[in-house]
């Protein structure tokens, strides 16, 4: 069973339609118990960095995924902000981040950007699986949509699952043990999220 | 490679799916969950629906619904229509919708962007401005409540402002071109693109797909929106709902 985090942010619905279309078990979790309950956890997330940690914050779930991450090392996947917010920090905001995985989170730097960019970075963009397998298990040339001004930067690189090109390359998928993250909205990238979300599903 | 953004744009109307002219004459064309799910079937890029009512009747937005539409969209979803408070855009957005657009609601309090902004971040917010050609020299003003309030605003100017407060995207709606069919005030967007440094997109006056092309050929990466043209089919205007393959859309991008 794959634990839906609901702490009032992320579209936990729009996982739970794509699950049940694929027959796999997937509920959302306000309680400590339902966390435990799961093999799997999914952290979405949308809005600004402080609002989505405050808002876990408030949920009362902050301990118990902690302790489901990092100590029974249940696999995670941490969604947009939901990903940025396993880092230790990140320029958005003030508060800390979860810390599960070494990285901060910086925003686009425009003057970096080609002209005719803007932020944030907002609609469809190739996804460069750098290992195939894993999330990315038979999609060789994906698209995500993506809706972000901030992006990851991982300490050590082994880390980047993909990377993506706005401007500069960024990365857009992060792997760190049991810990991953997307920059990008599979829940609403078609096929292409569908298949990231079973492959998600499926991991040993 | 980022793309432009070719965009559906629904209206509602007492729950259910409509489309005007020139932002009047409502015509029903359908259930807009029914519309949603064959639009997740044609893979559409990004998903607009906008209630028309809410505003003129100052009813809450209808918050049942927006939960539908969100849970059923396999692509991104912004909603727009009757958005007057910060705690109306948490609510919206916490049902799982990505972008939720402001409009009338500015004209009075501006502020509403750049106090949302913290909470939800710049990305999900996006300011829709109705413009109309208006007074004897058909200059372009920013309008409201369906097109029949004008508010004295210069879109150009009041885009901009909007932008300094931390609105993520800004939709240009032409009324003099809503359901026409006629092509896309490109002066009008030319003079936006100059001046902020946003996502921009167009809705108001895509008749084919020719319109989408030149929109790109001119802009490179900007969203084009429509009604009309991804509701109707022919010339008398035969409810179907359409919208190009990926071939096609590919097809649009290469010069």
């Amino acid at each position: 069973m794959i634990a839906l985090v609901d702490y009032g942010l992320g579209n936990i619905q729009a996982f739970a339609n794509i699950f049940r279309h694929l027959g796999i078990v997937a509920v959302p979790a306000r309680t400590a118990n339902d966390v435990r309950a799961a093999s799997k956890i999914i952290l979405p997330g949308v809005g600004a960095f402080d609002w989505a940690m405050t808002r876990l914050q408030e949920s009362g779930l902050r301990d118990v995924l902690d302790e489901e991450v990092l100590e029974a090392k249940k696999p995670v996947l941490g969604i947009c902000v939901g990903m940025q917010m396993m880092a230790r920090s990140s320029e958005e905001g003030k508060l800390s981040g979860l810390g599960w995985i070494d990285a901060t989170v910086e925003r686009f730097e425009t003057r970096f950007l080609e002209s005719k960019t803007h932020l944030p970075h907002m609609g469809w963009n190739d996804v460069t699986p750098l290992e195939t397998g894993n999330l990315f298990s038979g999609l060789n040339t994906p698209r995500y949509y993506f809706l972000h001004s901030y992006f990851m930067k991982t300490d050590c690189e082994k880390n980047v699952l993909a990377t993506s090109n706005y401007g500069i390359t960024f990365t857009s998928a992060v792997k760190s043990g049991n810990v991953y993250g997307t920059q990008f909205h599979p829940e609403k990238s078609h096929q292409w999220g569908i298949l990231l979300l079973k492959n998600f599903a499926e991991l040993a | 490679m980022l793309r432009p953004r070719l965009i559906p744009c629904l209206l509602i109307k007492n729950g259910g799916l409509v489309k005007t002219v020139n932002f009047a004459n409502p015509k029903y064309v359908g259930d807009p969950i029914n519309a949603v799910r064959i639009f997740n079937e044609k893979e559409v890029d990004e998903l607009v629906v906008l209630d028309i009512d809410a505003t003129i009747k100052r009813d809450e937005p209808d918050y049942q619904l927006i939960s539908h539409l969100a849970s059923e969209c396999r692509m991104p979803l912004c909603y727009g229509g009757g958005v007057q408070t910060v705690t109306q855009i948490e609510k919206i957005i916490s049902l799982g919708v990505e972008k939720v657009a402001v409009s009338s609601a500015l004209i009075e309090n501006p502020k509403l962007i750049s106090d949302a902004a913290i909470r939800v971040g710049s990305q999900s917010l996006v300011v829709v401005i109705d413009v109309r050609k208006t007074g004897l020299l058909r200059r372009h003003e920013v309008v409201t409540h369906n097109g029949s309030r004008r508010t004295g605003f210069n879109p150009v100017e009041f885009a901009s402002y909007m932008a300094e407060l931390g609105a993520g995207e800004i939709v240009i709606n032409s009324v003099d071109r809503d359901g026409k069919m006629i092509g896309y005030d490109l002066d009008l967007v030319e003079q936006v693109r100059q001046k902020i440094n946003l996502p921009l997109t167009v809705l108001g006056g895509a008749g084919s797909l020719d319109d989408f092309r030149e929109l790109f050929d001119r802009f490179g990466l900007i969203g084009a929106a429509a009604g009309s043209l991804f509701v109707f089919k022919g010339k008398y205007r035969a409810v179907l709902i359409n919208y190009p393959n990926r071939v096609e859309k590919e097809a649009l991008l290469t010069k």
